[in-house]
C-alpha cells in the first residue's frame, strides 16, 4: 500500500484544520509527580508512589524552556499530586517567568492561607481543585476519607485570600451525577468556577468504569443541564460524545488526541492524551534529541492521529458528524475498535458494541502503574476495601482461621 | 496585568493595532492569537488576516491596511467581520494617534 500524504484544506472550519494538527499544541497537560497522599479508585494515571526516573528540577526547567520557544501559552500541570514535589512552587515561578502560564490540579493538601497567598498575589496561575462529590459522602467514597474536607479547606483558604477564578473540578460519576445543582451552589459558595469533565476507563478507573460511568438516562439529564447552563460551567471540551443527542455543545467537539492535545508524563514520556497512558499512544521522551518539539512534530504516531481518520462501523451513522465516533481512550480501555462507537455512545450503539465483543476478550491494561502498594490513610472504601488490613487475621474476627474440628 | 481598557466597537476608519499583550503563533492555516492578559485563545484562520493584524500600527486605519496588504475588495467585508470579533475579544485595540 502506497502511503498518502495527508493534504491539509486551505480555509474551512477550524475543527477541519485542528483534525490536521497544530504546530505546538494548545492543551499540553503535564504531570509533574506520580506521587500522591491520596488513592482515588478511578485515577486516570494510576498514581500513587513517585517514580525515581521523574524529571529532575533542571530536565523540568528545559521542558518550560522549550515551551516558551514553542509558544505554548500555558500548560495543565497535574499528576499525582503536583504540589508534593518540593520544587514545585519553584517550577510554578519559571513557568511563569518564561510565559508559560499554569493551570494546576491539586487536591488542596498544601494550600494552606500562606500558600493561597501567595498564589492570589501571582499572575498567570490558575488553581484547580478536584472534588468528586458534592458531599463529603459522595467524594469520600471515591477519593479517600477526609478529601472533602482538605479540598474544601483550600476553597476556603483561597477565597479569603482573594485568589480570583478558582476551578472545582469534577468528574463526572454515576453516583455524583444527580448533584450537578448542588456542585454548582457550591463552587458559587466560595466564588469559583465550575468544571465538569468525563469519566474515562483510564488507569484505575478501568477497575471501577463499569460501577461509575454515567447511565445513559444520566448522561441525557447531563446534556439538557450542559445546554441549559454550559455558558457558565467548563467542561474542556470533553463531552463531545453527548453532541449525538442532537444540538452540538459549545466548544471542539473532536478528539484532540495528538492533534491539539497531550500529556508529558513525570518521567517524560509523551503521550497522545492525558486519558492514554499506554505505550500503544506513546509518542517518544522529552529526553531524547531534539526534545518535545520533535516528538510532537515529527512522531510516527502523531502524524497517524493527524491522517484522515476513518468512521468504521459509524460512518454510516447519521450523527458520526456531531460526535466523530466520540473518545479514543474510552474505546481503547474497554476493548472497542478504535474507528466504531464509544462505549458511552448515546445513540445506543455502544452497548451493542460492549455486549458483542468477543467473550475471551481482555480489555487492553496500561503496564505503568505507581498505585500505592502498602496502606494509605483514608484509603476510600467504595470496593469495600477496609482502610487498612488487619494486621492478624483474628483482629477481623476471632475465630477467623481456626480450625475448630 | 489584566487590561483595564473596555471592548470598544470596531470601526475600521479608525487606527488599530495588535494588543500589547496579545501573542501570535504561527500554524499552518494562519496563527493563534493568546491574550495574556485574559487568557483567552483566538484562531487567526487565514495567512493574509495574520498579515493585516500584525501590520495594523503601520497604517493610519484598517482600511488603509486592507489596501496595503492587498485584501481583494470582495473579501473586505469579511475581514471587517473578522477584526470585530478580535476587537470584541481585545485581540487588537484601538492606537492612539501617534504623536
Amino acid at each position: 500500500m502506497t502511503a498518502v500524504i495527508p493534504q491539509r484544506p486551505v480555509g474551512g472550519r477550524l475543527v477541519d484544520q485542528f483534525e490536521y494538527g497544530l504546530d505546538a499544541p494548545i492543551c499540553l497537560t503535564w504531570e509533574l509527580t506520580y506521587a500522591c497522599n491520596l488513592a482515588c479508585v478511578h485515577c486516570l494515571s494510576s498514581s500513587g508512589r513517585r517514580d525515581p526516573r521523574e524529571l529532575s528540577t533542571a530536565e523540568a526547567e528545559a521542558v518550560i524552556d522549550e515551551l516558551q520557544r514553542m509558544q505554548v501559552f500555558y500548560v495543565n500541570v497535574g499528576g499525582g499530586e503536583p504540589t508534593v514535589r518540593p520544587d514545585f512552587w519553584h517550577l510554578l515561578d519559571y513557568a511563569i517567568g518564561h510565559d508559560v502560564g499554569v493551570k494546576f490540579s491539586t487536591n488542596g493538601i498544601r494550600l494552606d492561607k500562606t500558600r493561597a497567598q501567595q498564589l492570589a498575589r501571582t499572575d498567570y496561575v490558575d488553581v484547580q481543585i478536584s472534588l468528586d462529590g458534592a458531599t463529603a459522602e459522595v467524594n469520600d467514597a471515591v477519593r479517600g476519607a477526609g478529601s472533602f474536607a482538605t479540598a474544601t479547606r483550600a476553597l476556603e483558604n483561597l477565597a479569603e485570600a482573594g485568589m480570583k477564578d478558582v476551578k472545582v473540578s469534577v468528574v463526572v460519576t454515576r453516583e455524583n451525577a444527580g448533584q450537578l445543582d448542588d456542585f454548582k451552589a457550591l463552587t458559587d459558595r466560595y466564588g469559583a468556577q465550575l468544571r465538569i469533565t468525563r469519566f474515562r476507563p483510564s488507569g484505575r478507573g478501568a477497575d471501577v468504569w463499569d460501577r461509575l460511568h454515567p447511565t445513559q438516562a444520566q448522561q441525557r439529564d447531563l446534556y439538557d443541564w450542559l445546554l441549559a447552563n454550559g455558558d457558565n460551567v467548563l467542561t474542556g471540551d470533553s463531552f463531545f460524545h453527548l453532541s449525538a443527542f442532537g444540538e452540538a455543545l459549545p466548544g471542539l467537539n473532536l478528539c484532540g488526541a495528538g492533534r491539539v492535545v497531550c500529556l508529558i508524563d513525570p518521567v517524560g514520556d509523551v503521550y497522545a492524551c492525558p486519558f492514554a497512558i499506554h505505550e500503544n499512544f506513546l509518542a517518544g521522551n522529552v529526553r531524547s534529541e531534539g526534545g518535545f518539539q520533535r516528538v510532537w512534530r515529527s512522531s510516527e504516531l502523531f502524524a497517524d492521529l493527524r491522517s484522515p481518520q476513518t468512521g468504521g462501523a459509524c460512518t454510516n451513522c447519521a450523527h458520526y458528524d456531531a460526535c466523530r465516533g466520540g473518545c479514543m481512550a474510552a474505546k481503547f480501555f474497554t476493548g472497542l475498535p478504535l474507528d466504531g462507537p464509544d462505549p458511552e455512545c448515546v445513540q445506543g450503539y455502544g452497548e451493542t458494541a460492549l455486549a458483542a465483543r468477543d467473550r475471551e476478550l481482555v480489555p487492553p491494561r496500561s503496564s505503568i502503574d505507581h498505585s500505592h502498594t502498602g496502606p494509605v490513610r483514608g484509603r476510600p472504601t467504595l470496593l469495600g476495601i477496609p482502610s487498612i488490613p488487619p494486621a492478624k487475621i483474628c483482629d477481623e474476627n476471632p475465630l477467623a482461621g481456626l480450625d475448630l474440628r | 496585568m489584566v487590561s483595564s481598557a473596555g471592548v470598544v466597537a470596531f470601526d475600521p476608519s479608525l487606527p488599530w493595532q495588535k494588543a500589547r499583550s496579545v501573542a501570535l503563533r504561527p500554524e499552518p492555516f494562519g496563527a493563534l492569537a493568546y491574550h495574556f492578559g485574559n487568557r483567552k485563545l483566538s484562531f487567526l484562520k487565514s495567512k493574509l488576516l495574520v498579515v493585516v493584524v500584525e501590520t495594523l500600527a503601520e497604517h493610519p486605519n484598517a482600511e488603509s491596511t486592507f489596501t496595503a496588504c492587498g485584501v481583494p475588495e470582495a473579501q473586505r467585508p469579511a475581514y471587517v467581520r473578522a477584526l470585530a470579533d478580535l476587537a470584541r475579544s481585545q485581540m487588537i485595540e484601538p492606537r492612539e494617534s501617534s504623536a
